[in-house]
């Protein structure tokens, strides 16, 4: 008994990890950052369902359609995952967002009447593209708040990146993503490339910093837009209470979310 | 009017409210009920604690309830009444021009009512517009590109009845096209908030003034290379302002792009009433001062001077309104609650 619930909190704490790789692709910040998912339920024969839930009804169709995906593709990963229905709740395309996904059919097969013929490449594309640049703009600021003159910050490597130690929360959780970006894209193939690159390429120049960081921030301004609007009408539409005000169910002591007053009672 | 603290009277035109029923009885299926359940969210995660009012008095409030808010308790010398129809969402209208102009009747010199048209009904648009100039004299409209209608999920402004429309509006002397980018969900598989077709429109009818609420946001780098470019677009700071209370730092960032790319000529206070009340954000507004290293970084300044345009001065220009004598006109006529 004891080593069923043991496994099964192993496999509920596996699914968590893999739900944190799933971005809200207009905010690039965790789906389970932002408290989207509610629920992961683990059924027999290797079944796992995910049910999750947006700031409002009207979230836009396609993003929802994305996060969906993404929930299917990470848990799917899973080795002993045999099966996944995500289920989007309270939302106007939730129907077809949930068929579509669990029937592993694309986009363009669900929405055909409402998109223009193509698929979501070019708006992948282009949330990729903003997720790299907020995630260079915060490691950027670090280093520039950490006083290293910009002729240093652009002549930096791969390498250099590598060994590099933020105070800031922030930037020591975007350093590791903006790495991930900048050699996925193929910007950095090698330790001695350059670590800052636009995303079409160019290398920075210590004269075009500032100007470079101007036009980050307005990237980033958009996102940090909707982040605030999102969270703050998620919480409005469901009524949340402030962290700490709840006791925490077995989700925050697998995620290891439980202040200590609390630990003694762990299952 | 806003009187500052140091004395001065400042003249508010308010470019931004509603008069909506977003009541249960007016909701016609579930969609008018997650439209006002979203109003609602957004009014509950941006105000001040003290500033919340319970969800029925949301969904609909009383024409005195507005008056008093705006021009009694509140700052405002002057509001503007967008209409937002949602005809497919509510019985007689999520807002309605006619409920606004008996409303606005009053006190006529402090309400102006902008109508609203769906370029979606081809010929019957045209003949609406006549109609709006010659009944209610309309000098604006509100343009909400996100509307449902049957089975469309929204239009955009390029569209080629929408140039229809807008030819109209600039022969009939219509020139206040206030634009509401909601999130729009055709072509599903482009960006939802995508505002370039407001380039198009305003582009290509120069003659209009294109009124951007919540400055194109959030997409507000896109609405900001726009405005560069086109001397008729303005941003509505409706959405934006309220950021001044939960997110001051972030507000300041925001308002530095804004007066570093579209300037302080043209950028307009809305309050969005009923989700936000002005009185705060006014108080909050004109004791904003933008922080040193945003100053100089974007070399721009909030000083009082920019502020009292955008509180309505700009709007004032837009509108034609004669700012001196209509203060004098208003004050023979000073609010009461009690005036009706």
């Amino acid at each position: 008994m004891r080593e069923d619930r043991e496994t099964e909190a192993r496999f509920l704490s596996e699914v968590w990890a893999r739900l944190e790789e799933v971005p809200d692709p207009e905010l690039d910040e965790p789906i389970t950052a932002m408290g989207f998912v509610e629920l992961v339920s683990l059924r027999d024969g290797g079944r796992v369902e995910v049910d999750f839930r947006l700031p409002t009804y009207w979230c836009s169709p396609n993003f929802a359609f994305l996060m969906a995906e993404g929930i299917h593709r990470e848990v799917s990963a899973l080795s002993w995952v045999e099966r996944v229905d995500v289920r989007l709740h309270d939302h106007m395309f939730a129907e077809q967002v949930n068929e579509g996904v669990n029937g592993g059919r694309d986009f363009h097969e669900i929405f055909r009447e409402l998109s223009d013929g193509t698929d979501l490449a070019e708006l992948r594309a282009k949330f990729e593209e903003k997720a790299f640049q907020r995630r260079q703009e915060c490691v950027l600021l670090a280093l520039r708040a950490s006083g290293v003159p910009p002729e240093t910050i652009v002549a930096m490597t791969l390498d250099d990146l590598g060994r590099l130690v933020f105070e800031a929360e922030d930037a020591r959780m975007q350093l590791p993503r903006y790495r991930t970006l900048l050699v996925a894209r193929g910007l950095a193939r090698f330790g001695t490339d350059p670590a800052f690159r636009t995303w079409s390429g160019a290398p920075l120049t210590a004269d075009g910093f500032a100007d470079h960081l101007q036009r980050l921030k307005s990237v980033r301004l958009n996102m940090e837009f909707n982040g605030a609007l999102c969270r703050g009408l998620k919480r409005a539409r469901y009524h949340e209470h402030t962290a700490g005000d709840e006791e925490p169910t077995l989700v925050d002591f697998i995620r290891g979310r439980v202040p200590a007053r609390h630990a003694g009672a762990a299952v | 009017m806003y009187k500052t603290p140091d004395g001065k009277e400042i003249f508010v035109i308010d470019a931004h409210t509603h008069f909506w029923d977003g009541s249960p009885g007016n909701q016609s299926n579930i969609h008018g009920k997650q439209f006002i359940d979203c109003f609602y969210a957004y009014h509950t995660a941006l105000s001040p604690s003290e500033e919340l009012w319970e969800k029925p008095k949301f969904e609909k409030y009383s024409a005195d309830d507005l008056y008093r808010d705006l021009f009694v308790d509140g700052p405002d010398d002057m509001a503007i009444i967008q209409t937002t129809v949602l005809r497919d969402f509510y019985k007689t209208g999520f807002g309605c021009i006619q409920r606004a102009t008996d409303l606005a009747a009053r006190a006529k010199d402090r309400f102006i009512v902008n109508g609203a048209f769906d370029p979606r009904d081809g010929e019957k648009a045209l003949e609406y517009i006549h109609f709006m100039k010659e009944t209610y004299d309309i000098q604006g409209v509100k343009l909400y590109t996100a509307e449902w209608h049957g089975d469309s999920k929204g239009w955009r402004l390029n569209d080629p009845a929408a140039y229809k429309c807008f030819e109209l509006c600039e022969k009939l002397g219509i020139k206040n096209m206030h634009v509401h980018k909601g999130p729009t969900i055709i072509p599903l598989n482009k960006d939802a908030f995508d505002v370039h077709d407001v380039d198009y429109a305003a582009t290509d009818f120069q003659g209009l003034n294109w009124i951007v609420e919540h400055c194109g946001q959030p997409r507000i780098d896109d609405f900001c290379w726009i405005a560069v470019q086109e001397t008729n677009v303005y941003g509505g700071l409706a959405v934006v302002l309220p950021f001044i209370h939960s997110r001051p730092r972030y507000f300041a960032e925001m308002i530095a792009e804004l007066l570093f790319w579209v300037g302080e000529d043209k950028l307009l206070f809305g309050s969005d009433y009923a989700i936000w009340t002005p009185q705060w954000l006014v108080e909050k507004f004109w004791a904003f001062e933008l922080p040193e290293d945003i100053k100089q970084e974007r070399g721009v300044d909030l000083t009082p001077a920019v502020k009292e345009k955008i509180l309505g001065l700009n709007a004032a220009k837009l509108y034609n309104i004669d700012v001196d004598a209509m203060r004098a006109k208003l004050s023979q006529a000073p609010v009461s609650v009690a005036a009706e």
